[in-house]
């Protein structure tokens, strides 16, 4: 086999396993569907802002939460609910599920409850970014050796 | 489609779905602008700009989708406007509809999902 060839093989079996492991789901196709000449980096472009937007809400959740004496729940709660919505916006279907998780520890007002999912969800976060860059990095060496992304339906 | 449907206003706080909303669009041939809340769209709105199509998210700082779509219509707006959200409320989506939306959709926004609301504003 030649080195496009297994490149290409290691992308689908790699893309396969994503969303076998629920680490993406639909929205994630969805969203390269989108990707077209005018915009060829699209998907790479929205996955990054995510990632941006992930560490602010998390950073934000993680202040809140610090605080000893009177955490204001309805703010942890916000930037969860904007987490949601661009985890479910991109296909981050762990990550969404942290987070529909999250949300009654906010109502309850439960604070050991929202540092355990605010640890998950960081969990998440950090596998998923670290498994769409290999994703990413895989790409970019097929394009390299003169090959093209596989489409997987 | 029988209307020519060019220009829409997306409003969202949120920057990935900014940037999905404008890709929807822009792949439809629809020019689009982006605001972040809901003064915002109606300040737009104020300025003299108008949209055939307004997707309105419904949380949002200073001025939510609800408030927005009602002040959009005390105006006079008469812009399709579809709400997006991800909320589910049963409560909060009739309040969002009484406010004065054509239609609404609940994230994520899809291809398909957009052209329910295109096909819904060319029976407008």
């Amino acid at each position: 086999m030649d080195v496009v060839s297994q490149l290409q093989r290691q992308f689908v079996d790699y893309t396969t396993s994503l969303y076998r492991e629920g680490f993406v789901d639909d929205q994630y196709t969805q969203l390269q569907k989108l990707q077209d000449e005018s915009s060829p980096d699209f998907v790479v472009e929205v996955v990054t802002l995510f990632f941006e937007d992930c560490e602010k809400l998390i950073n934000n959740m993680a202040r809140a939460l610090e605080q000893q004496q009177g955490v204001d729940f309805k703010q942890v709660d916000a930037s969860v609910h904007q987490l949601k919505g661009s985890s479910s916006s991109i296909g981050a279907m762990r990550v969404k599920n942290v987070c529909v998780a999250f949300r009654p520890c906010c109502e309850a007002q439960n604070r050991e409850g929202c540092l355990r999912c605010l640890q998950q969800v960081t969990h998440e976060y950090s596998v998923l970014k670290n498994k769409l860059q290999t994703l990413f990095r895989l790409e970019q060496q097929i394009v390299a050796a003169g090959g093209s992304i596989p489409v997987i339906e | 489609m029988d209307k020519k449907i060019s220009t829409a206003l997306v409003v969202d706080d949120n920057t990935v779905n900014q940037r999905i909303h404008r890709k929807l669009l822009d792949n439809l041939g629809i020019q689009s602008e982006t605001v972040a809340n809901g003064k915002e769209a109606v300040d737009v709105h104020i300025s003299g700009k108008n949209f055939d199509l307004i997707l309105m998210d419904l949380e949002m700082p200073i001025m939510n989708g609800i408030e927005a779509t009602r002040k959009l219509r005390e105006m006079g707006i008469r812009s399709m406007i579809a709400g997006v959200s991800t909320r589910s409320l049963e409560e909060e989506k009739q309040e969002f509809m009484k406010a004065g939306l054509d239609d609404f959709q609940e994230k994520p926004l899809t291809v398909a999902k957009l052209v329910s609301i295109l096909h819904k504003l060319n029976r407008k």
